[in-house]
């Protein structure tokens, strides 16, 4: 039987508390009697900050060396080009 | 540094990218997933400013309290795969199968809550063919359900192979890749719920 070795983990319990907690304040912000601007990019706030949370720590990238972290963000400028590319569409 | 004793690398890795394969293989296929769900997102976004006026106020038709179950459901499957995964690195030959066992059954029974908010919108006349609304609310959560449907299936098989002791401290590859895929699927679900369901 293999020896269990306790290593030091990170606080994966403070990561889920974080995500409920913000999770609970989208929901909150949702319904509020405020600018549908404002409550717009509160809640899109909210999600990249909760998506963070769950691809540093719970992907690990914070421990991961710098190609792995490039790798992981490449596609993400791409993301940006295709939106805003296709939204601007009249302009071509 | 602290951190850096805890990734203890689960196989050899490969010299040049520093990591061994089936790692990098799914890092890659998560930047493809990531253009694949940009595509439908971005489609998204752009339709719904192109017209305003398909879009209900959230709450109005689609069910915002049972899916907002359903994101917590997947958070906690999240962490419960992450302590699999930590069990593995530990070499916890207890632990890793019961964990995984969770996730199988928390990720079951999101796609389970998921084919009941479908069965309820479609039973009230919110159809795919409704219209921007619809068909682009059933292809997102559609392909995105399919997505956590095949990590289910996935997961199963590793829980079954860890249920056989085939994990072990120096090698848990099979455990921290389907991890990678499990959270991905848990981060988009972290966007789609956001735009679909409370914008």
């Amino acid at each position: 039987m293999e020896q269990v070795q306790h290593r030091k983990h990170p606080n994966y319990l403070a990561v889920f508390l974080g995500l409920a907690i913000l999770t609970a304040f989208e929901l909150g912000i949702a319904f509020l009697p405020w600018s549908k601007r404002t409550i717009v990019l509160l809640l899109i706030g909210l999600a990249v900050w909760k998506a963070l949370l769950v691809g540093l720590y719970f992907m690990h990238l914070k421990f991961e060396s710098n190609r792995i972290r490039i790798l992981a963000v490449a596609p993400l400028p791409l993301a940006v080009i295709l939106v805003v590319a296709v939204m601007t569409e009249w302009i071509w | 540094m602290a951190h850096a004793a805890v990734m203890h690398p689960p196989a050899e890795a490969q010299v040049g990218s520093g990591v061994y394969n089936e790692k990098l293989g799914m890092w890659v296929f998560l930047g493809s997933e990531v253009m694949f769900f940009t595509a439908l997102i971005g489609s998204y976004i752009i339709l719904r400013f192109a017209h305003p006026e398909a879009w209900q106020a959230p709450g109005e038709v689609l069910a915002i309290p049972i899916t907002a179950v359903n994101t917590f459901l997947l958070i906690c499957s999240s962490v419960t795969m992450v302590k699999a995964f930590a069990a593995a690195q530990d070499g916890n030959q207890k632990a890793l199968p019961l964990w995984l066992l969770a996730t199988v059954i928390i990720g079951a029974t999101f796609v389970g809550i998921q084919a009941y908010e479908y069965s309820e919108l479609i039973h009230h006349g919110f159809v795919p063919s409704e219209g921007l609304y619809g068909s682009t609310f059933y292809i997102m959560t559609g392909f995105h359900g399919f997505h956590v449907s095949m990590g289910v299936l996935c997961l199963i098989f590793v829980t079954w192979k860890a249920f056989r002791g085939k994990y072990t401290v120096a090698d848990h590859r099979g455990v921290e890749v389907v991890g990678l895929y499990w959270h991905f699927v848990d981060l988009v679900w972290i966007i789609l719920f956001t735009i679909v369901y409370l914008i």
